[in-house]
């Protein structure tokens, strides 16, 4: 955080009443701090993305393409042909409201192209205004606009000031997913080169390296002997692990930033400690060294061009079914697309624990299954010896990552494991956790530092959930299962809710995890010393 | 005059009718020919994943028989709305509070069933014996048996409903901005057609055993305006009630067709059980093993990672 970063109460002056002009005769002020770059040309021409060129939003000329206006609205008309979503999402919102107070950023900034109607109703606009009969006939009346660089560079600026977590869409009543329209407004911008850089040079080391971080397949291997060093450090034991290893029985797939970022990190050496203990037979790949799919924040097409390496790998090493790691857009697209845009896995085995014997029948077709539903299941099983009092000095809170809980439905398994590792556990209130749990405020490419101002306002209601449990039972760390969130989540708790650390699930698993052959451990993965009993 | 009542009785109504049908089935075969290319509920319960989990069959549905339940829940009791809820910030203590609200839930209900029940209680006017369930249907809601001719509780519900909608839409700051000319109008519209029809039956009475006739006429396609007149209340009633048929497919209102598409209601939550097929899905540019391992094969061979192409 900078010194420019205006004080909590400064960004507390919220005021939820909108102002007297209406929202079409209201252009778009890009305030620093409140929006993202552009993407670097390289990245966009490594990908193949058209119209590459060196330009920021806060520019007056944006060098669109001349035909800008006939690319968006050919790309529109395209769209409403293959999604039934959009196009039914065009047509049926009602205006209600019942969303408006529903999304974090209008929380966090009252402004009220922040209520997801409204943001829808800046597409909407457009496609009444060249796609309905009324749009054409009555204009500003029929709630229609002109398609104008105004409107595009309004659609830049709140398209990427959503971050697709779904909650609105949890309220309304036809179930209108601002998610859908948010993907189709950066798929139609993204045709005339308006990218931001958090999305598209993630994207573009994906495609190169296999990662979002950029990692290449000889550090990627360091890091994991580095990674068996510190766990043989902590607890005494030599755990194995492969990369690339042909004929294993399972291929386990994390997000990047697990092996690169703290304290994701943590989490990564939970893992390594759990394979090992229950002598999983298992392998790492350097080349779908990522769980993540930044693709997914910018186009379909780019999330299945990333996606592509999980199922390919998969099949050249000759595994039976793949493991998957604590993320959570990840598993919005493994679990809603991966099969679809790059199946069937008819290569791969309906997924048995190797373990247990149980079978996991809902990934049966999919044939990849979360950390979570695995580890659970071990746990239900008796296959692990925890001692969850070596995390007695934690006071821990669970926070629901959007995708695993708007788009899977993960609730019960990440809690059977957090009571069965962790002595003190406390729920956020329930209007924030679970389905309607609140986004950390920078997922969907949106955690780039320029942006952290947005960002902090974004994450005001996850914080102020956890500011309540902080208080009410002393909490000091929030537990979660998404590497944006462990990513992102530090920055924003310290700001609004100082003394409240982040980890993820597995670290957790790994501080209680009672290994064969371990020495003595007197603190936990992180260095804290453990609490001592009273005497 | 002859002309008017001919316009008003006969042919407007067959022009809106008309629009109606062939509006509503434009705008759903335009829909219905997009297709769904990705299975995109919205969970909003447990997953079925382990046996030993208590999955949410209706909120998270994984086949077809929750997914009716689910579909049932919203459109006849308005599932997501019963959820709303109200943010606040409470400055002095810095705490966001989210309010239980369900005022906007109590007036749609409340609208959307009394039209409902009203609709069913207009057949008598078009169905030749009546059905015994509309009698039934006209007993109940006349239970009350104040007043001369009986006063429907419906006929109360309905303006309470719309004039409740129409007043949050115009009170609510948040709302008002939001607002289109469109939202208003199909309130307005819709209070319209209530209070003219409710004048008609209390005040400016119309003789029902004409309207009867004129309905039934134009149903069978033999349409006439009865020798015995109907009385000019009528004639705005019809011509509202046509107003919205013909507005009806090209407005939000549509939603009564549309929320039966909506894919993040109407699909189960079981891709990873069973594939979903996209129609359009198309072959994209990856970056194949082979190009990556060519890019890193030094740096590999020198970290001991195993090749294929040595």
């Amino acid at each position: 955080m900078t010194d420019t970063t205006k004080k909590p109460e400064e960004l507390l002056k919220l005021d939820y009443t909108p102002p007297k002009k209406g929202w079409m005769e209201t252009p778009v002020d890009f305030k620093k701090g409140t929006y993202c770059y552009s993407a670097p040309q390289k990245h966009q021409e490594y990908l193949g993305l058209p119209y590459p060129r060196q330009w920021q939003p806060f520019d007056a000329d944006w060098k669109l393409p001349e035909n800008w206006k006939q690319i968006i609205l050919e790309g529109m008309n395209d769209r409403l042909k293959k999604y039934r979503s959009f196009r039914l999402y065009m047509d049926i919102c009602v205006r209600c409201g019942a969303c408006a107070d529903k999304c974090h950023f209008f929380i966090g900034t009252g402004d009220p192209k922040n209520m997801p109607v409204l943001r829808a109703e800046l597409l909407r606009s457009v496609y009444r205004k060249y796609f309905t009969l009324g749009g054409k006939l009555f204009g500003k009346v029929g709630g229609a606009r002109e398609l104008t660089e105004d409107v595009l560079k309004e659609w830049y600026y709140y398209f990427y000031q959503c971050t697709e977590c779904r909650r609105c869409s949890v309220f309304c009543p036809y179930g209108i997913d601002t998610c859908e329209i948010t993907m189709m407004a950066r798929d139609l911008l993204s045709l005339v080169g308006c990218n931001v850089g958090w999305v598209i040079e993630p994207a573009s080391n994906c495609f190169r390296t296999g990662n979002h971080l950029g990692v290449p397949p000889h550090a990627f291997k360091d890091t994991l002997d580095f990674a068996i060093d510190e766990v043989e450090d902590l607890t005494g034991v030599k755990v194995e692990a492969s990369v690339n290893r042909k004929g294993a029985e399972l291929l386990f797939i994390t997000p990047s930033a697990d092996y690169f970022a703290s304290p994701h990190w943590y989490t990564f050496l939970g893992y390594l400690m759990l394979f090992h203990e229950i002598g999983l037979d298992y392998t790492w790949s350097a080349y779908a060294s990522e769980g993540g799919n930044f693709g997914l924040f910018h186009s379909a097409e780019m999330m299945k061009r990333l996606n592509a390496k999980m199922y390919a790998e998969a099949k050249r090493l000759g595994v039976k079914w793949i493991l998957g790691g604590e993320c959570g857009h990840m598993w919005r697209v493994v679990h809603q697309y991966m099969n679809t845009i790059n199946g069937p896995a008819d290569f791969l085995e309906e997924p048995v624990s190797p373990i247990t014997g149980t079978k996991f029948e809902n990934a049966k077709a999919t044939k990849m299954v979360h950390i979570c539903e695995f580890t659970a299941d071990l746990i239900k099983n008796n296959k692990l010896k925890l001692d969850p009092s070596r995390n007695d000095h934690w006071k821990m809170t669970f926070h629901d990552s959007c995708n695993p809980a708007r788009a899977m439905g993960l609730f019960e398994e990440p809690r059977y494991i957090i009571k069965n590792v962790c002595n003190n556990f406390y729920e956020m209130p329930e209007n924030t956790i679970k389905e309607y749990t609140f986004c950390c405020g920078s997922g969907a490419g949106l955690g780039s530092d320029e942006n952290l101002e947005m960002r902090l306002r974004g994450g005001l209601p996850r914080a102020n959930a956890v500011k309540y449990v902080k208080e009410k039972h002393g909490v000091n760390l929030l537990t979660c299962i998404c590497a944006i969130d462990r990513a992102v989540l530090p920055t924003l708790l310290q700001y609004w809710v100082p003394g409240v650390e982040v980890s993820g699930l597995h670290e957790l698993v790994g501080n209680a995890l009672v290994m064969k052959g371990e020495k003595e451990r007197t603190t936990d993965m992180r260095g804290t010393p453990r609490k001592q009993e009273a005497k | 005059m002859n002309a008017v009542y001919l316009v008003f009785g006969i042919i407007i109504p067959y022009a809106a009718l008309f629009i109606f049908v062939v509006g509503l089935v434009y705008r759903i075969v335009r829909w219905a020919s997009s297709p769904v290319p990705f299975r995109i509920p919205t969970t909003c319960g447990q997953q079925k994943s382990l046996p030993w989990i208590k999955s949410k069959k209706i909120e998270n549905p994984y086949n077809n028989a929750g997914v009716i339940g689910r579909m049932a829940l919203e459109v006849l009791v308005f599932r997501s709305l019963l959820r709303n809820t109200k943010t606040e910030l409470r400055r002095g203590i810095q705490k966001l509070v989210y309010k239980d609200s369900k005022l906007l839930w109590l007036g749609a209900f409340v609208f959307h069933w009394s039209l409902l029940i009203i609709l069913l209680r207009h057949l008598r006017l078009f169905v030749e014996p009546v059905p015994a369930f509309v009698i039934s249907l006209q007993r109940l809601d006349g239970l009350f048996q104040i007043m001369l001719p009986t006063l429907y509780i419906t006929d109360i519900l309905i303006v309470l409903a719309l004039g409740y909608l129409l007043l949050r839409r115009m009170a609510g700051a948040q709302l008002r901005y939001i607002s289109l000319f469109s939202d208003y109008f199909a309130v307005l519209l819709l209070l319209g057609i209530a209070l003219s029809g409710i004048f008609m039956r209390y005040i400016f009475r119309v003789d029902l055993v004409s309207v009867k006739e004129l309905a039934l006429g134009v149903l069978s396609f033999h349409p006439s305006i009865p020798a015995a007149g109907i009385g000019l209340a009528f004639y705005v009633h019809l011509f509202l009630v046509c107003t919205l048929f013909a507005y009806f497919p090209f407005s939000k209102l549509v939603h009564m067709a549309g929320v039966f598409l909506s894919p993040t209601r109407n699909l189960a939550n079981n891709s990873r059980m069973r594939r979903h097929i996209n129609p359009w899905n198309y072959p994209v540019k990856v970056h194949t093993y082979q190009e990556w391992e060519d890019e890193f094969r030094e740096h590999m061979k020198d970290a001991g990672l195993p090749l294929e192409k040595e």
